[in-house]
Formats: C-alpha cells, sequence, structure tokens
C-alpha cells in the first residue's frame, strides 16, 4: 500500500500516458497523430532540460547542443548505414558523450550557475555557426553531405529495429516516440528513488553540504548533465526522422530558449509539467500560425510572461499549491497537528506529480 | 612532551587573503579520541582554519596530515571520505529536503541500504530529534536545525568531528542537550569545538586552544586558560569585567 501512495503520481502519469498512447490512434486523423508525434518529440526534448535544471539545478542554455546534435548523428549515420536501429542509439550515446566531456570542463573547472549558462550557450551557437558553413562538397561524411545551411535532405525514416526498407508508419512512430517519452519519465523517476537520485537533488539543495558528508559533486554533475545530453540528443534523433530532414537550426538560439520556457512554465521540478507547456505552447504556436491573428513571437510572449507573474512556480507546482489549499479548507483539522510535519507530507506528494 | 601520534596535525599553516593573513603559522596538535575546544574573538582565524582542515580552503603554506597521512589540499569530499566531518557555524542542511532524508544521505554515503536506514534511526534517537524526522528542515527552528546538523555529521561515523559553534542559537535545554551529546559522542570519537559561551566550555572540554590573530596564543587546561592574563586581555577580560 505505501508503494503505491509514495509513486501515486507516477503511477497516475504512467496510466494516462499509456491512454493517451493507445487511445489517441484509434480517436484521431492521420494529420494530428502526424502532429502530436512532433510534440512527444519535442517533450523528450523538454524532459532532458527538466530533468538537469529541475532535479539536478544545472543551469544549461544551451541544450540545443545536444538535442542538434542528436539531429545530425542520427542523419549522417542513418544515410551511411541504411538501417536506423543503430543511428538511433547512437544518437543517444553520442551528445551523451559529448554532454559528459563538456561537463566534465565546466564542473571540474568550477564554473558557478551564470557561467555555466553562458558557456552551454556559446557551444550551441558555435555548433549553429559551425555547422552552417558546411554547405561545401568537402563537408562529407561517408556518403552523407551535411548541407551547412541548407540542411540534410533524405534522412531514413525509422525502420522497425535491424530490418532496413521495412519503415514504420506514422501511427507506430507515434507509439515508438510516446513509448520512448514515458519510458524516459518513468525511468529518470525510479532513478530519482535510488540513492544517485537523491544525492542529485541534494547536490541541488546545498552543494557544499554534499561534499562536506563525502559525495564527489563534480562527478555527480557531470553524470546528472550526460543523462540529460542523452535525453536531447534522443529527441534531437527523433526530431530528424520525424521531418526526414534537419538543418542547423536544430542548435539554433530559439531551440534552446523554447526549451528554457517550456520548463519555465510547465514547472522547474517537474517532468510532467514541461510536457504540458511545450504541447500547449507547441499548439498554440501551430493555431496562431494558421489563424494569423497576432504574430506568433508576441503572443507567446505574451503567455510567457502572464505564467510568469500568475503562476511564478510554474504550471503543475502552482496548480499542486492551489490543491493543497483547497484540501487544507475542507479537510478536517487534525489536533495538535506539527505543521512542519504536515507541510512536508504535503510537499512529497506533490513531488509525485 | 606526548609521545602518542597525533590523529590530526597541522604544520606551519598558513592561510592569506590577499595582503590579510587569516591562518597565521599554526602549528596544532589533536591526540585520537581528544575533545578540544578553540575559542578566540571574532575573525581570530578559528572558521578558517576549521576551512584549510576540512579542503574548503586550499592553505597558502603548511601542512596538514590526519592519521599519519597528509591531507592538504585535497578535495573536501576525499577529506570527508577519510572521516572528517564538520558541522559547520550557521546550519548547512539540504533545507527542501525532511530531517531523516538530511540524515539518510549522510549515512547512505558509507553504508547499505539498510544498515543506513538503521543508523539513521538510532542517530535521530541519540541526538532526540526522531520526532522531527519528516519535517522539512527549511521549516525548523535554527536549535532544532544545528541539532539536524551534529546528527548529520553523526550517521557519516567520521573519527574526527568538527563543531563550529554548536549551541549558537539554541535554547537553555537544547545547549545543555547538546553539550550532554558532545560528551557522549568524545567517548568514541575525536572533536574539536570552536565556541563562544565559556559556560558551555566548561561543561564540555580539558583542553582549549586559543586563537588570536589567526595564530595560537596559548593551548593550556580550561582552568589555566581562565586565569590566564594574556588570554583575559585578547579575549575574556570583557566578559569576565562584565
Amino acid at each position: 500500500m505505501s508503494l503505491v501512495k509514495g509513486n501515486l503520481g507516477t503511477i497516475v502519469t504512467m496510466v494516462i500516458g499509456l491512454a493517451l498512447m493507445f487511445g489517441l490512434p484509434m480517436t484521431l486523423d492521420m494529420f494530428a497523430i502526424m502532429q502530436l508525434t512532433l510534440y512527444v518529440v519535442l517533450s523528450i526534448f523538454a524532459v532532458s532540460l527538466a530533468y538537469i535544471w529541475g532535479y539536478g539545478g544545472i543551469f544549461c542554455f544551451g541544450q540545443a547542443s545536444f538535442f542538434g546534435l542528436g539531429g545530425y548523428v542520427f542523419a549522417v549515420s542513418g544515410i551511411n548505414m541504411g538501417d536506423t536501429t543503430v543511428p538511433f542509439l547512437l544518437s543517444i550515446i553520442i551528445p551523451g558523450l559529448f554532454a559528459a566531456a563538456l561537463g566534465y570542463f565546466m564542473f571540474y573547472g568550477r564554473l558557478t550557475d551564470v557561467y555555466m549558462g553562458v558557456v552551454t550557450l556559446v557551444v550551441s551557437l558555435i555548433m549553429f555557426k559551425l555547422i552552417n558553413h558546411t554547405a561545401g562538397p568537402e563537408y562529407t561524411i561517408g556518403e552523407a553531405r551535411l548541407g551547412g545551411f541548407n540542411g540534410m535532405p533524405d534522412v531514413p525514416v525509422l525502420n522497425y529495429p535491424f530490418q532496413p526498407g521495412e519503415f514504420m508508419d506514422p501511427v507506430h512512430i507515434f507509439y515508438f516516440a510516446m513509448g520512448l517519452l514515458l519510458a524516459v519519465y518513468l525511468g529518470l523517476k525510479l532513478l530519482q528513488r535510488t540513492k544517485f537520485g537523491r544525492v542529485t537533488v541534494a547536490i541541488r539543495e546545498n552543494e557544499t553540504r554534499a561534499q562536506l558528508l563525502g559525495y564527489d559533486v563534480r562527478l555527480h554533475k557531470v553524470l546528472v548533465f550526460a543523462i540529460g545530453g542523452a535525453i536531447a540528443g534522443m529527441g534531437g534523433g527523433l526530431y530528424s526522422t520525424y521531418q526526414a530532414f534537419i538543418d542547423p537550426n536544430a542548435f539554433a538560439l530559439v531551440m534552446s530558449a523554447q526549451c528554457l520556457i517550456w520548463v519555465m512554465v510547465g514547472g522547474l521540478g517537474t517532468l510532467v509539467g514541461p510536457v504540458i507547456a511545450c504541447c500547449v505552447l507547441q499548439y498554440l504556436t501551430v493555431w496562431l500560425g494558421a489563424v494569423e491573428i497576432a504574430n506568433n513571437n508576441f503572443v507567446l510572449g505574451v503567455i510567457l510572461i502572464v505564467a510568469v507573474l500568475v503562476l511564478p512556480r510554474g504550471l503543475l507546482p502552482s496548480l499542486q499549491d492551489y490543491g493543497l489549499m483547497l484540501w487544507n479548507r475542507v479537510r478536517p483539522k487534525p489536533e495538535g497537528g506539527d505543521t512542519a510535519t504536515a507541510d512536508a507530507a504535503a510537499t512529497r506528494a506533490g513531488a509525485g506529480e | 612532551m606526548n609521545d602518542q601520534a597525533p590523529l590530526l596535525e597541522t604544520k606551519g599553516l598558513f592561510m592569506r587573503f590577499g595582503g590579510v593573513t587569516a591562518v597565521d603559522d599554526v602549528n596544532f596538535r589533536l591526540n585520537p579520541g581528544e575533545l578540544r575546544c578553540l575559542i578566540g574573538p571574532n575573525g581570530a582565524g578559528k572558521s578558517t582554519f576549521f576551512k584549510c582542515l576540512t579542503g574548503q580552503l586550499d592553505p597558502s603554506e603548511g601542512e596538514i596530515s590526519f592519521e599519519g597521512r597528509p591531507i592538504t589540499g585535497l578535495n573536501s569530499h576525499d577529506i570527508a571520505r577519510r572521516g572528517i566531518g564538520i558541522k559547520t557555524q550557521v546550519p548547512n542542511l539540504f533545507d527542501g529536503l525532511t530531517a531523516h532524508e538530511n540524515v539518510w544521505l549522510a549515512a547512505r554515503h558509507h553504508h547499505a541500504k539498510a544498515h543506513a536506514d538503521k543508523l539513521v534511526t538510532e542517530v535521530m534517537a541519540r541526538v532526540g530529534i526522531s520526532h522531527l524526522a519528516d519535517a522539512v528542515v527549511a521549516k525548523l527552528a535554527h536549535g532544532q536545525r544545528q541539532l539536524i546538523e551534529l546528527a548529520t555529521v553523526l550517521a557519516g561515523e567520521p573519527t574526527l568531528i568538527l563543531l563550529d559553534e554548536p549551541a549558537a542559537g539554541m535554547t537553555h535545554e537544547e545547549t545543555a542537550r547538546a553539550a550532554e551529546i558532545i560528551r557522549e559522542i568524545n567517548q568514541t570519537t575525536a572533536m574539536i569545538v570552536v565556541e563562544h559561551d565559556m559556560q558551555f566550555i566548561r561543561q564540555i572540554a580539558s583542553m582549549v586552544t586559543v586563537f588570536h590573530q589567526g595564530a595560537i596564543l596559548v593551548e593550556a587546561p580550561m582552568e589555566e586558560i581562565l586565569r590566564n592574563p594574556t588570554v583575559r586581555d585578547v579575549y575574556l577580560g570583557k566578559r569576565t569585567a562584565a
């Protein structure tokens, strides 16, 4: 019973996620499913930053570095190999290793938050510039031309594992992407329950105390950053195959900024909040573009300002706070209860999402 | 002189910040199982000395050895793993976590889960904070936070415990409890305690080291320190006059 109680939020999220995964293809048309697949792919990207920033306390302003790298790794290896199984795995591993290397220099160099934001932003801009200048025919890896600012067309569609030529249909790609999103969510939730996960949160709370207890904070942060990079790379790989195209915009400042906005609006410290924010804001972007009432960026900017002012902790934590407030009003008052303990129990319940 | 191999020893230790010398040629020696109090006026260099011992600051000059092995320049986590635990002056906790989680993180670093769970329960009971187990530490009073930090340090089962003003901000009852706990801990673990409350020091220590302007002024038993005119001039004079 306590196992269910402690994981209630995760169980509810998984049940809703699975219901959406199998229910939506039965009710929506193909176009809508394809559109949803893009939201799911971007949600994986959102979760990557939600993890390293929200759980690990690592402020990364260049998460698109890993997203774009995952996209290009998938494109280059997919074009060369034909089969997409190994390229998909590479799109996770290589950005993860790149994040570990970058993290090593940042964390062992004892960079503080602001500088970390600047360094990660600069790295993403360098990668954007670099890939933009690969338009010439000399920038070819095997059979794959990088294409510079023109991007890379002919990125292969996902095939069934180790069956080149047997391409997944859009509904199966949706299942696959949604399955990965749920697996990433569940994996991170389970990870948070381990010693590694608890130390991650402890370091976010107080780095000095964690060190004084004997934890190697720098190594731990490198690992957290690498996990976030690997997840972002997975999102990038899926993004690349979903569009059958990748261009330098995958590294762009806009991508990193969007991801930050999803996490801020959704709520720092949660995984589900950024997913909801990502889907809602992406839908709004598409809808505003279609109805042409006002400039997209202007409306989204207003939404962001309103969200930050009205829900400073983000969507999900604010909803949890309001729910808790209502519950405190209606529930019978315990006699001589310990306020701090009651609040702690509420916080723990909220953290379960 | 004492022939026993020291647990902790510093030789010619200096810590300079620009033109300011916060720790000035400190030669300090602590025997296994000893409880030593460090006293001195504000700015005497006590906390900086602690930071050098725990690796939070890299000494400008000199050597520190612990259990016969050099630890100068090691990272904080390496020094903590060798068995030096510290309770800082301002409670240094994981504010968003519960008291139980704080203590658990210390115990879990050294032990398997089952043993860590048992150790946390024991330590929290020993310090008298079992009733606060589920409370988020950010919402607790200063004295309670002090005790939680003490429990956190104990759960790491260090060989040497550094306590920086453990009784600061505590109520009379909490101070008495802290003194009792410290005496009890000292039966198995060596300790260095920085404290200003002379009444508290009398309850716990026999040997006292007086810091003044970054250097060791005098080292002697408590009663001798109280009679020392130089010490009274630099530190105790104001209090005895009052």
